[in-house]
């Protein structure tokens, strides 16, 4: 019997009727990483010795009769921007590179309060910022349905190791659609939740009113079970909502009610690869069959979203990341070369004057302070803080931040207008399947365009979930997404379970090579 | 929108981020090529709607003013690059003596 295939949910069952041990699932899904992460280089931070303690002490509560959570016994694998006391917290970038955090995230206390076995921390791009994971600072991910692609972003390493067989379950991070995005490329079920559902206390800052923490998984059932472990209010994040958490797992298996979905027609045509289109088709008459009603519509400030995502995200990054300063934690440059280094722009100044060196040389403060983050912070972090910095700078505030928040408005409010008519969206959630390493890493506004069709329910803090639907003629996955209002989940999950019931492409996995020598 | 390397020397100094001049170049090519794409925002009439901040539009979230424990300054100190047991260690602010 092959434990990895099993769902969290199966496994839940299993672990539950004592038929197997923790310890058991733990070795099973340790194996399965230590085959298959020399190929696709899902983790950042494994550690299997921590991961079969917990495992351990939950066989030994369950052995004395003790209760335990509702994820006892479960794997987990945690992106690397959220903050783990038992390891470091990276962000993929060089500047945390030995950030021990000293404190939990809530969602972290909240899975070890749920008995989840937690095996290490997943690949990112750097900062969340990024749709491939090529732009972590310290390795690349790849795709399990094909090693010469990207398995997306910025959640690549938590997609990949679900896709991989490597955990059943993981917790990513959705800015503008990192948590769907790369759910969709790899072929596996992605959430995230509406803003506040789950509380980000302990989650690294990227954009403050776009970050939503949330699960993915293999189905919809099982992004539910760690859903209702996840959400919930928390007195340590102002933003995260004072509301009951629902029995997800319960509710969405109840018989799907009389609604109509909204067909969004327009991302099924120009730029959209026509298999993609094809599989979101397919996926209408699958929920015509289960009596769902379809009808088309048209959001027509959608063609705003990228732009209008791209100065509001980037000005909150701007602001966001000026903490990493190189005094209170992370990477500093080195202070003696620094000191020469000005020294000799002093002597230079002085002596030639403005023009012999471009700028008049920085107070030493400031200074640690640039060179810390020039070389700190990779590439693509640099430019978001720069557009962002531009964007709130005095004299560009009001053409660029301020009028990108009132476009934000007009886009929830569109939104808030198609949810009087249809009960939720569905289209898909990137334009084409997974693409080839380093084809877009030269262009970056070729990589924000691919972020076209998540980013709206961002800006507009809504419930939105990515589920496989098909495949392109290369065999890589399609996503299907499900748009809903605020708080929305239970019908969104619900829809996902009932279509899962219908078709088989969340089961399909795929074909890892063999490794070339037997596990370490 | 063009941005020139002059712009962009001024933005990374507001920025704390400090460029190389090939990385000025670049940057400037770069961010114009963004920024032109974000002139499609530019043909929106939005004068009339009120900007929007934030997806919840809280007001205020208040809790009790109560004592609790925080983080002991060792462990706040754990992560810095250099410390002496009780402050951070910076290099001089005032600027060259």
């Amino acid at each position: 019997m092959d434990l990895a295939s099993l769902t969290a949910s199966e496994l839940a069952q299993w672990l539950c009727r004592g038929e197997i041990g923790a310890e058991e699932v733990t070795r099973a899904f340790v194996a399965r990483v230590k085959q298959y992460e020399p190929a696709v280089g899902a983790f950042l931070t494994f550690d299997p010795e921590k991961a079969l303690e917990q495992a351990a002490e939950v066989d030994r509560r369950r052995r004395e009769g003790k209760p335990v959570g509702p994820l006892a016994g479960l794997p987990v694998a945690i992106k690397d921007n959220i903050c783990t006391t038992d390891w470091k917290t990276t962000c993929a970038s060089k500047i945390l590179a030995n950030f021990r955090p000293p404190f939990d995230a809530t969602v972290v206390c909240r899975l070890r309060a749920g008995d989840a076995v937690l095996v290490g921390k997943t690949n990112m791009d750097e900062f969340a910022m990024g749709g491939s994971t090529e732009l972590s600072a310290f390795k690349v991910t790849r795709n399990p349905w094909d090693l010469s692609r990207v398995p997306g972003g910025s959640s690549g390493g938590a997609a990949a190791a679900v896709a991989a067989g490597m955990v059943p379950l993981s917790v990513g991070s959705d800015t503008g659609g990192s948590i769907r995005q790369p759910a969709a490329l790899c072929g596996v079920t992605g959430l995230k939740p509406t803003y506040g559902r789950v509380s980000r206390f302990g989650l690294v800052a990227f954009a403050s009113s776009l970050d939503q923490i949330g699960p993915l998984a293999r189905t919809a059932e099982d992004v539910a079970l760690l859903l209702e472990v996840l959400a919930g209010h928390d007195p340590l994040d102002a933003t995260s909502a004072n509301r009951e958490v629902p029995p997800y797992r319960e509710l969405i298996q109840q018989p799907l009610p009389t609604i109509r979905l909204g067909l969004l027609v327009d991302q099924l045509g120009e730029g959209v690869d026509t298999d993609v289109a094809q599989a979101i088709r397919e996926a209408v008459k699958v929920f015509a069959n289960l009596g769902v009603e379809v009808k088309e519509v048209r959001l027509l400030h959608h063609r705003l979203a990228v732009a209008c995502y791209y100065i509001i995200a980037t000005s909150e990054a701007s602001s966001n990341l000026a903490r990493y300063d190189g005094v209170h934690y992370g990477y500093r440059c080195d202070e003696h070369r620094m000191e020469e280094q000005l020294a000799e722009e002093r002597r230079r100044w002085a002596e030639k004057g403005p023009s012999s060196v471009a700028e008049e040389p920085d107070p030493p403060m400031v200074r640690l302070y640039r060179k810390t983050r020039a070389e700190g912070f990779g590439a693509e972090v640099k430019r978001r803080i720069m557009l962002g910095t531009y964007a709130l700078s005095a004299g560009y505030y009001e053409a660029y931040y301020l009028h990108a928040a009132k476009v934000r408005r007009l886009i929830r409010e569109e939104y808030d207008r198609t949810f009087q008519e249809v009960s939720a969206l569905i289209g898909p959630v990137t334009p084409t399947g997974a693409f080839a390493i380093g084809e877009k890493i030269q262009d970056p506004l070729a990589m924000y365009l691919f972020d076209a069709f998540t980013v709206g329910a961002n800006l507009a803090g809504i419930a939105a979930v990515s589920i496989p639907c098909g495949q392109t003629r290369e065999g890589l996955p399609v996503g299907l997404h499900l748009q809903g209002p605020p708080f929305a989940e239970p019908l969104l999950l619900q829809l996902a379970y009932w279509f899962q019931r219908e078709t088989d492409w969340h089961r399909r996995r795929p074909t890892l090579p063999a490794p070339d020598k037997p596990a370490l | 929108m063009a941005i020139t390397p002059e712009e962009v020397r001024k933005v990374a100094y507001l920025a704390r981020l400090l460029l190389s001049e090939d990385e000025i170049a670049e940057m400037a090519a770069q961010l114009s090529r963004i920024l032109e794409y974000m002139e499609i925002l530019r043909g929106v009439d939005a004068s009339h709607v009120e900007p929007m901040a934030h997806p919840l539009e809280l007001t205020n979230v208040f809790r009790e003013d109560r004592v609790a424990p925080s983080l002991p300054r060792e462990e706040a100190l754990k992560n810095a690059p250099k410390h002496d047991g009780e402050c951070y260690l910076v290099p001089a602010v005032l600027g060259p003596a």
